[in-house]
């Protein structure tokens, strides 16, 4: 049974952890104050610097943030495929309760992709160019379940149907296939085992837009269908929105907003969401100029002090300088690590 | 299919052209034959002497188109006339005698090589960091880098001379007949140890290293993480994922050995007496014998088109993105 997790000082409210912990609503997945490094000769780069955040069953997070700033590397992290020079210098990861960071190595193969697949950001690249797509779906359900090699395929020629690719094509090597199909045929491969929780890392960033959508309407029916978890990560703000449960904005290797999907494109708080926010065109209304955010990310060697976000803010005031902002509650359900906004209650 | 034609053509015009600069580029030096021989024999040759000479060598004087025709002619028909050191056995004949024995002493330290050298390639880079990892390839570039000369000098006076542990020189011992008996292949067996093992030495830490690169960009890629996170086992991903696909570029490598095997590992056959095409070279340069070094020039330019159309088809098999373009 999960214990609770230590409630230590850290620099993020333990309240972000679900509170309803039990019944069906018990949490897929908890992240508690996740921490790392990438060693560098310069020194250690803190890559994710304290990260907390629960997954429930069923539940859409959505991950945002500008590139270097930390998601990709928590997806990582959750399948522990992190490999040197990163490395998880502290925190704790759960899935329904085990800790994934004190897990063997034959644990950790049965877990992976069984509990939690991931769909990458490239498809071309996260395929093996000199095997078909068939072999690499039979190969994933193989390496998890004994059965006949006749019935993995069966079940790749079900999966091919379920996203929608002529099962014919199961004999097709990834450079065959168009981009699209690719990105479908990974999604495939992270449906073979039916994991309770999916990680999708950018899964449209390298398709055009209608591609794009296809791909998202997909993804959006074959959720309701199954009901699996979706750990979405992506930098585009407005797709997030429409797809997400709820959204942890990052920067610079922490949360700093946290809150329903909706809240969040209503009320942005901090002042790097609202930046965001105002990066992406609406595809209707009046023309407005994108203001974008000044600057560039930190160097996470030695990052600023105080607020993170102090040296590109427009509202920054000498103690955000020195003081660091503790992500809390300003509105029931909606968190923020910003000096602006005083603490709910 | 198309893409096998399309590089069997490819293959027949560089065989053409070989053949075609094989013949031209010698007649091109300046001086011919004939005044050679003439001023060897210190001008006191008469005609008939001379036209004697010309008769046995075979050089004429129709037009060069013509010679060239026929010399082309001859070659297809596997004719590359007598040899001067060996007269009057043919080229063909000598040339035959020495490539069984170029074939296994190249074939067996190539093959043994690049086995060993991408096998510890794969594994060191796999265990990154690790005491193979860290020893082995500076090691191996260590004992590569010495003349190979010097190397192989050295083992056969060690441990031949001094220790009699292996023979000192040929293929197989000088009181057996070559036969398929237990006997006879035992002895070629023990004469092959020295010359192949020094080859395979020093040929190891280039095979290792170049897999090691590859290995450490293939590591890189998405597909070996994605193949991680999907829970395969670590070897499939070693092999399936990463040294398959790590072991494309060096498959180039080895074609481009397996067509230097033929030329003959010319220091290892001068070091051990060992009778292959290697020697035969050697001898043929001693003794002026044209013949002979141009039919084993020719023989080599073919055995590395050989190789190389091997290659490509085995790329065929191995790479399928070749398939499809």
């Amino acid at each position: 049974m999960p214990a609770p997790p230590p409630s230590s000082a850290g620099p993020v409210s333990v309240a972000l952890l679900d509170h309803r912990r039990d019944g069906a609503d018990a949490p897929l997945l908890e992240v508690h104050d996740l921490h790392v490094e990438y060693l560098s000769p310069r020194g250690p780069v803190r890559a994710v610097d304290g990260v907390s955040f629960t997954i429930r069953p069923g539940e859409v997070l959505g991950l945002a943030g500008e590139s270097g700033s930390g998601k990709s590397t928590i997806a990582h992290a959750i399948l522990r495929t992190l490999h040197p020079p990163a490395v998880i210098t502290g925190g704790e990861v759960r899935f329904r309760g085990q800790d994934l960071l004190a897990m063997s190595d034959e644990e950790l193969e049965q877990f992976r992709w069984r509990d939690v697949s991931m769909v990458f950001q490239s498809a071309m690249n996260a395929l093996n160019p000199v095997m078909t797509v068939g072999d690499q779906i039979i190969d994933t359900i193989l390496a998890h379940q004994e059965m006949p090699r006749q019935r993995a395929r069966a079940r790749a020629v079900e999966l091919f149907e379920i996203v929608g690719i002529d099962p014919g094509r199961l004999n097709a090597y990834p450079f065959q296939l168009s981009g699209g199909m690719r990105q479908r045929a990974v999604i495939a491969i992270a449906l073979a085992l039916d994991p309770p929780m999916m990680i999708m890392d950018e899964p449209t960033t390298a398709l055009d837009v209608v591609v794009q959508r296809d791909i998202m309407q997909q993804i959006e029916d074959l959720k309701t269908r199954l009901g699996f978890s979706i750990l979405f990560i992506t930098h585009d703000l407005s797709l997030l929105v429409e797809f997400s449960d709820r959204i942890a904005i990052m920067y610079a290797g922490e949360i700093v907003e946290f809150a329903p999907a909706r809240e969040i494109f209503d009320n942005p708080l901090h002042p790097y969401t609202r930046g965001l926010m105002s990066s992406f065109p609406a595809l209707t209304g009046e023309k407005v100029r994108l203001t974008g955010i000044p600057g560039a990310p930190p160097d996470m060697v030695a990052p600023p002090t105080g607020c993170r976000f102090h040296p590109r803010c427009s509202q920054v005031k000498p103690m955000h300088r020195q003081v660091v902002p503790r992500l809390r509650e300003v509105t029931p359900g909606h968190f923020v690590a910003c000096h602006l906004y005083p603490e709910m209650g | 299919m198309r893409y096998i034609l399309r590089r069997l053509g490819f293959y027949a015009v560089a065989a053409w052209a070989s053949l075609t600069l094989n013949f031209f580029l010698p007649r091109m030096m300046p001086g011919d034959p004939e005044s050679v021989i003439f001023a060897r024999f210190r001008g006191q040759l008469r005609p008939e002497e001379v036209e004697a000479l010309r008769e046995a060598y075979g050089l004429s004087d129709d037009p060069i188109f013509l010679q060239y025709f026929t010399y082309l002619t001859h070659v297809l028909r596997g004719d590359f006339g007598l040899s001067i050191s060996a007269f009057p056995a043919p080229v063909t004949d000598v040339i035959a005698t020495g490539l069984r024995w170029t074939l296994l002493l190249g074939g067996v330290s190539l093959v043994l090589g690049f086995v060993v050298g991408n096998a510890l390639g794969v594994l060191g880079t796999w265990r990154r960091g690790s005491l193979l990892d860290s020893t082995l390839p500076p090691l191996l570039i260590f004992i590569g880098s010495f003349p190979y000369f010097w190397l192989a000098t050295l083992a056969l006076y060690l441990l031949s001379f001094e220790l009699g542990w292996f023979p000192l020189r040929h293929a197989y011992s000088d009181r057996l007949s070559p036969s398929y008996s237990l006997d006879f292949v035992q002895s070629v067996l023990i004469h092959l140890i020295l010359p192949a093992g020094t080859v395979v030495l020093v040929s190891i830490g280039g095979w290792l290293l170049g897999m090691r690169n590859t290995m450490i960009a293939t590591l890189a890629e998405d597909y070996i993480t994605f193949a991680e996170a999907k829970g395969l086992s670590q070897r499939r991903i070693m092999f399936s994922y990463a040294a398959r696909n790590a072991l494309l570029p060096n498959i180039t490598a080895f074609g481009m050995a397996l067509g230097f095997v033929l030329g003959g590992a010319l220091l290892t056959e001068v070091v051990f007496s060992y009778p292959g095409l290697g020697y035969q070279l050697l001898t043929a340069v001693r003794n002026l014998d044209y013949p002979l070094m141009q039919g084993l020039f020719l023989m080599i330019t073919f055995a590395v088109l050989g190789a190389n159309l091997i290659v490509d088809l085995l790329y065929v098999r191995l790479d399928p993105r070749v398939r499809g373009s």
